[in-house]
Formats: structure tokens, C-alpha cells, sequence
């Protein structure tokens, strides 16, 4: 061994490529089949792309950096399933660009958060956590609430979610900003034409109780409000989500 | 024919020259305030690189020394430096905010999620890279023999990553981040260190065929592992779809399960391979010149690098058990982590026993104490590592703090061990002192440094275990005893002693930026003789 190796530290450049064949392997056998074996992400019904105010939200949850302290993954532990409720499926983040899996709970974990809380329960809460946690450490994000939400980037970022494969249509992305607002409205009778772009899922309504003003606050609460209600679990049947 | 070094500049006028292009892109189509701050600073540093050059092509070539290249480096130990400090100072901040949740101040820009990357990236970039790339360049010239390749490469590969680590932290408090842990960085952030990083491979695979020595120290080897894989990691877990050049937002071009092992692929090897076989490389060299010994073993060396190379690529999963990723993934890299030991203990033996026959220097010697207690942290990690990816232990730690005790024992323990002890020897050998300024202050950094990491250490450990017992602790009829909320409660004094364990680290870095400071002022030494210079110099070529 010593006599091959005291070659190969001869050669600079041949050392090089030898670390980078060497380092790649564990890449090639162990990621790269994520991506073609079928059954790494199930399929199951109800999984859709994010309407562009949920989007909004998803990007005001990475911009603060949420992750930090709270994870979206569910284990297959029998603590984690009883606390926060079904273990994570992979296809119930197969439209998350990025992941937010998380590695650190310092907070709860919010895969399933959506729909277990009030909207005005998160926005006051959001807004001053020790006011109803006591003893929280989580910071406070009142300033969210004063925020008019921007949505004139949003066709721009539900193309460029398309061309990384999110089955946005021409439709979605074209009045995206719009959908963006109305999401936030109840006044804009704007329903049906929401629902026929993405699925009687949706919750329409005003989410931070300013209705006047579409905030960072209402696109925040509405993706906190739909994470892990889309796919429904009485209807899955136990073999197809089994690993 | 132009002399080398204005053939470099030719060279890299054309990424410079991209990277220019870009600032004034942002600068010109951005909205948001930070993010054109970002094309301004990019199109300034660039656009000076680019004057820079251009004289340098037209200037005649200048005469260069037959010394080894180190003005780079005292600037690369600056840094360094600067960097540890900032970085050490918001760690204890965040630390702070955890024990008095009002010391967020609930504005924008000073949030813990906001500014927890500031720490991380000041830390494992700022710091620890830039004492990866300084010492590389100082431990590269003298095992070669040989002054570094060229003479601008170093300065564009020290200005462009020392660009990129600036950009990244000052992008967080407004809201800039891919939200990859620890690849927070977003894309023309990461196009900066591109360029960088392959002009540092190439500088340094050109000063290596430059060398006098006929064989390559092993030292080397670890450097360039760093440096390789780096650059693969970086590449594709930076994949991403820019939204539009009017905003800094990307969204990555992975998804989900495939996305999240990705990340962790990239983040358990920049720990690999940033954090670990760079310090190797440190280690290889600065231990055994300290003591005045060679490396105990030559075909540990072998064994313990290829070892690494090989394994550390397969244990990311590790950090994904019981999530949604396949088990067929969780389990093989659960198995990998577990070998990986056998090659991270092979290099603990190589070091501790490269010390037999001069342990006295333990004692007499602070800069050398940094150095031994750094190999028995990474013998403590690396066993804490493996024993962690086994999957019941994970369903212990993962999530609570043990991680972040386990991280912290590798960074405050390991790597900036390391880095202070090879600082302490380096930068006396590099501005020609006779040695540090004080000895006394640096025993006082040693133990203030080592106090504060095992406060830091132990809190961690027990924060963890505690948290995590509690959230699976039932009663009789099945229902859960604790509330969340009580667990949070539970970390209280045990937050409060970490910050305190951060503090007195912090105490210690200040001390020995000091002494490092007044090193620096201190009287010079007699002139180089012959044995410090290089046998290779710019001009010719390697005398093989």
C-alpha cells in the first residue's frame, strides 16, 4: 500500500482527482437515487402547490429564520406522532423549495400547526408571545402586522418555482398578485376563481384582523394556517405510505 | 512572453470582470435597500480588483523575492481574527436572548432566527476558514519549499471569500438567506466564493507542482481534501432559481425529502471537511514543528485520510432518522458514521502520540496545550458523533441541545483549539518575533477558553437530555406529563450557564487577540537565513 501511495503523493493533480472520485461516491449511491426511485415520495391525494399568499408566507417563515427553532418533520416516534399528530410523508413537502425540515426544536414542532389555533390566536401571539405562552423564548414579530405585504414579485417567484418542476399553470402565475390580496379579503368576492386555481382547500379570509390591509401578518397566519391539513389521513390507506 | 504574474492577472480579469458586471446589475435593478447595498459592495471591491489588474498587466513585472509569500497571510490572521471576535460576540448574544427572551428586542433586524446565521457564518467561514486559507498558504510554501504559484491569486482568493463571508452576514438582519443551515448565503453571494474557490484550488495545485520536495506532506493532503470537496459541496447544494435580479430571493432546485438530504450531505461535510480535515491539515503540521517531532505514524496518516474522505460523504443521513427520508438511507448512513470512527480515532492516536518524547512542552508550552486538549476534543466528538447517528441514541439527542452541545465541543473544543494553537506559533514565525508577547496571557486565554467550553459543554448535555426525557415521559393512563411549554421551562439555568461559558470564551479570544496584537508590535528578529527561505521562487520553475 505505502509504495502505490508514495506514487500518488507524487502527483498533485492526480491526488486531487483521486479525492474528488473518492468524496463523490457517498453523493452518487446515496442521494442520487433519491431522485429515481419511485417511491421515495408517495402518492397521496390532496398535495398542491401554495397559493401565492401561502407562498408569501413560506418566505416571511424562511426570511425570519424560523427553522432556527422549529422543525416541520414529524418522526415516526411514538412521542413525536402523539404530541404533534401523523408522521410527516415525504410528498407533504415534495413543493418546498426549500426544505424546512428543521434540526432543532426549541419551539414546538409545526408541521401540523395549521388549523389548531385561531388566526387571532396567532397574530397576538405572534405578536407578543409571552403575553400567552408564559415563559416563552421565542422573539416577538409584532412588526409584521404594519407590513404591506409585496406581491408584485410573486408571478416572478411562482416561474421561477415552475422551472425548478412546481406544477404552477400559466393561470397561477399570471394573477398571482392578485390571488395574493383576494386570499386576504373577504370583501373582494373573489372565491371561485381562487378555488378554481387551487382546490376548495383554500382559506379565504382575512387572516390578521386589519381588514384593510393585506400585511406580512395575513400571508404569515395563512401558511401556518394550512400547514399539514392537505392530505387527508382517514382516507390514506396504511400499505401505500408504508417504508 | 509576460511574466507569470501578468499572465494571472490576464486571467482573472475575466471572473473579476463577471463578478463586476453582476454587482452593477444589482446595483441597477435591485429594490430592496440591503440588496443593492450588496451590488454596491460587490461592484466597488470588484471594480478596484479590476484597476488592480489592469496595472499590473501594464506595469513591468516587478522583481520578486526569493522569500516565501506572507503578507497575505498577516492579513488572512487579521481576518481571522476579526471574524472569531464578531462571531464569538453574537454567539453569546444569541445565548443571552435564549436565557431573557427580551434581549431579542422584537425588531426586525435583531431576532434570533435573524441573526443566529451572523454567528454561524462569522464562526465556521469567517473564523475558521480564514484560518484554514492563511495557515494553508503558510504550510503549502514551506513542506513545497516553494513561494506560493503567483503573486495576485492569493490576494483575489482572500478579497473574494473574506467578500463573500461579508456578504452573508450583512444580508441576514435584512432578511437575505436561503434558510440552508449554514449555506444561509444566497446566490451571488455563492457565485462570489465560486470564482474564489476555484482560483484557490488552482493556486494551490500550481504551488504543489512547484515543489522541491519530491513527495507532498500529508498536511497537504488534508488541505487539499478541503479544498476539493468543498467546492463539489458548495456547487450543488447552492443549486437554486433566482426569482428575479430585482431581488436577492432564490428558491433552491431541489424539493422535500431529496432537498433535505442534500442539505444535510452538505452539512455534515462542511463539518467534514471545513472543520475537520482542514484542521487535520493544521494539525499535521503545526504540532509536530511545535514539538520538535515527526508525525508518529506515516501509514496512520494514509489510512486515517482516505478513511475520512471516503466515509464522512455517506453519514449526512444521520441527521434525518426517523424523518420521511428512506430507511435504506437513514441506516447506511447510520452505519458509516459508526466506521467513521475508526479513521477520526486514527488521527487522534497520530497526534497524541506524535507528542511522546516531548510531553514536557505540554506544560511549559500554552500554544502546544491548545493543541493536545484540541486532539482529545476531536477524539471526544468524533466518538459523541458516531454514537449519536446510532438511531435509538438519535431518538434521545436529536432535536435538543445535545446538538448543539456536540457541535460546540467540535468548534470551541476542536477547531478553535487548533486555530489559537497554531496561531500562537505562526504568527510569531511569520513577522519574525522571537515568540508571543506573553506567555502568562496566553495560559490565561488556555484556561479561560477551556473552562468556558466545558460549562458550555456540560450545560448543553444536560439541557438536552433533560428536554428530551420530558417530552417522552407519560403517565399511568398514556398521557403526556409535560406541556411543551414546561420543557422550556425546564432549560432555563441551564441557558443561563451557557451564556456564561460563552462569555468567559469570549474573554479568553479578547485575550489572545491581544497578545496576538502585541505580538505583532513587538521588536523583530535578525533576518531570515537560508533555511526559512524557499528554494522555488516565482520566476523559474520547480527544480525537480
Amino acid at each position: 500500500m505505502s509504495t502505490k501511495h508514495q506514487k500518488l503523493e507524487r502527483n498533485s493533480m492526480g491526488f486531487a482527482i483521486a479525492i474528488l472520485f473518492v468524496a463523490s461516491l457517498g453523493g452518487l449511491f446515496e442521494i442520487a437515487p433519491l431522485f429515481t426511485i419511485e417511491n421515495t415520495v408517495e402518492k397521496v391525494e390532496g398535495m398542491r402547490p401554495y397559493t401565492p399568499l401561502e407562498l408569501a408566507g413560506r418566505d416571511i417563515y424562511v426570511r425570519e429564520g424560523c427553522y432556527a427553532c422549529h422543525s416541520q418533520m414529524i418522526r415516526t416516534l411514538k412521542s413525536d406522532v402523539d404530541r404533534y399528530g401523523h408522521y410527516s410523508l415525504a410528498a407533504e413537502s415534495m413543493y418546498d423549495h426549500p426544505h424546512q425540515w428543521g434540526s432543532k426544536r426549541t419551539g414546538p414542532d409545526l408541521a401540523r400547526i395549521g388549523n389548531k389555533y385561531s388566526d387571532n390566536w396567532h397574530v397576538l401571539h405572534l405578536s407578543n408571545p409571552r403575553e400567552f405562552v408564559e415563559g416563552s423564548v421565542m422573539p416577538g414579530y409584532a412588526f409584521l402586522a404594519d407590513q404591506r405585504l409585496e406581491t408584485g414579485h410573486l408571478p416572478g417567484a411562482l416561474a421561477a418555482l415552475r422551472r425548478t418542476g412546481v406544477p404552477y399553470t400559466d393561470a397561477q402565475i399570471e394573477s398571482a398578485s392578485k390571488d395574493a390580496a383576494y386570499q386576504a379579503d373577504v370583501d373582494a368576492d373573489y372565491e371561485d376563481d381562487l378555488i378554481e386555481r387551487y382546490g376548495d382547500k383554500v382559506q379565504i379570509r382575512d387572516f390578521d384582523g386589519q381588514p384593510n390591509l393585506v400585511s406580512e401578518m395575513d400571508a404569515l397566519v395563512a401558511y401556518l394556517q394550512m400547514l399539514g391539513t392537505l392530505v387527508d389521513f382517514e382516507a390514506l390507506k396504511s400499505e401505500e405510505i408504508a417504508r | 512572453m509576460p511574466a507569470s504574474s501578468n499572465r494571472t492577472a490576464l486571467f482573472l480579469f475575466v471572473p473579476v470582470l463577471m463578478i463586476f458586471v453582476m454587482g452593477l446589475a444589482i446595483l441597477g435593478w435591485g429594490r430592496p435597500g440591503a440588496y443593492v447595498f450588496h451590488g454596491w459592495l460587490i461592484a466597488i471591491s470588484a471594480g478596484w480588483g479590476l484597476i488592480r489588474l489592469v496595472n499590473v498587466m501594464t506595469d513591468p513585472a516587478p522583481k520578486i523575492p526569493l522569500a516565501y509569500k506572507d503578507d497575505v497571510i498577516k492579513w488572512g490572521v487579521l481576518a481571522c481574527f476579526s471574524w472569531g471576535l464578531i462571531g464569538f460576540i453574537v454567539g453569546d448574544v444569541l445565548a443571552w436572548q435564549l436565557a431573557i427572551p427580551a434581549w431579542n428586542g422584537d425588531m426586525f433586524w435583531s431576532n434570533f432566527g435573524r441573526i443566529r446565521p451572523i454567528h454561524t457564518t462569522a464562526v465556521v467561514f469567517g473564523f475558521a476558514g480564514n484560518a484554514l486559507i492563511a495557515t494553508s498558504f503558510y504550510v503549502v510554501q514551506r513542506t513545497s519549499r516553494a513561494r506560493l504559484a503567483d503573486e495576485i491569486s492569493p490576494w483575489f482568493v482572500l478579497g473574494g471569500y473574506n467578500l463573500f463571508v461579508l456578504l452573508g452576514v450583512t444580508g441576514y438582519p435584512f432578511g437575505i438567506t436561503q434558510a440552508r443551515e449554514y449555506a444561509e448565503p444566497e446566490w451571488y453571494a455563492d457565485l462570489v466564493l465560486l470564482f474564489t474557490w476555484v482560483t484557490y484550488l488552482i493556486l494551490y495545485l500550481r504551488t504543489l507542482a512547484r515543489r522541491a520536495e519530491p513527495h507532498i506532506y500529508v498536511a497537504n493532503w488534508y488541505y487539499l481534501g478541503f479544498i476539493v470537496v468543498i467546492a463539489m459541496l458548495h456547487v450543488v447544494n447552492n443549486l437554486a432559481v433566482p426569482a428575479s435580479i430585482a431581488y436577492p430571493k432564490s428558491y433552491s432546485l431541489f424539493a422535500g425529502v431529496q432537498d433535505a438530504m442534500t442539505q444535510w450531505w452538505y452539512g455534515h461535510n462542511a463539518v467534514g471537511f471545513l472543520l475537520t480535515a482542514g484542521f487535520l491539515g493544521m494539525m499535521y503540521y503545526f504540532m509536530p514543528k511545535a514539538v520538535g517531532r515527526p508525525i508518529y505514524s506515516y501509514r496512520l496518516s494514509i489510512i486515517g485520510f482516505w478513511g475520512i474522505t471516503f466515509l464522512y460523504l455517506w453519514a449526512g443521513s444521520h441527521h434525518l432518522h426517523y424523518t420521511a427520508l428512506p430507511d435504506w438511507v437513514q441506516y447506511l448512513g447510520m452505519s458509516m458514521s459508526i466506521i467513521l470512527l475508526v479513521p477520526s480515532w486514527g488521527s487522534v492516536f497520530n497526534g497524541i502520540l506524535t507528542l511522546n518524547g516531548a510531553w514536557d512542552k505540554v506544560r511549559t508550552d500554552p500554544a502546544v496545550r491548545f493543541m493536545m486538549v484540541a486532539v482529545l476534543f476531536y477524539g471526544l466528538t468524533t466518538f459523541e458523533g458516531s454514537f449519536l447517528a446510532i438511531r435509538p441514541v438519535n431518538t434521545l439527542s436529536h432535536y435538543t441541545d445535545w446538538t448543539i452541545g456536540h457541535v460546540h465541543a467540535g468548534a470551541l473544543g476542536w477547531v478553535a483549539f487548533m486555530t489559537f494553537g497554531a496561531m500562537y506559533k505562526m504568527v510569531p514565525w511569520i513577522w519574525q518575533r522571537s515568540g508571543t508577547y506573553s506567555l502568562r496571557l496566553e495560559a490565561w486565554h488556555f484556561w479561560l477558553a477551556l473552562s468556558g467550553t466545558l460549562i458550555y459543554v456540560g450545560a448543553m448535555w444536560n439541557s438536552g437530555i433533560t428536554q428530551s426525557l420530558m417530552w417522552q415521559t407519560y403517565d399511568a393512563d398514556g398521557n403526556f406529563v409535560y406541556a411543551f411549554i414546561d420543557t422550556v421551562d425546564a432549560m432555563r439555568p441551564y441557558y443561563i450557564a451557557r451564556a456564561i461559558g460563552g462569555l468567559l470564551y469570549l474573554i479568553g479570544a479578547c485575550i489572545g487577540a491581544y497578545n496576538i496584537y502585541m505580538t505583532v508590535r513587538g521588536p523583530r528578529l535578525a533576518p531570515a537565513t537560508d533555511d526559512q527561505r524557499p528554494v522555488v521562487s516565482t520566476g523559474g520553475g520547480a527544480s525537480k
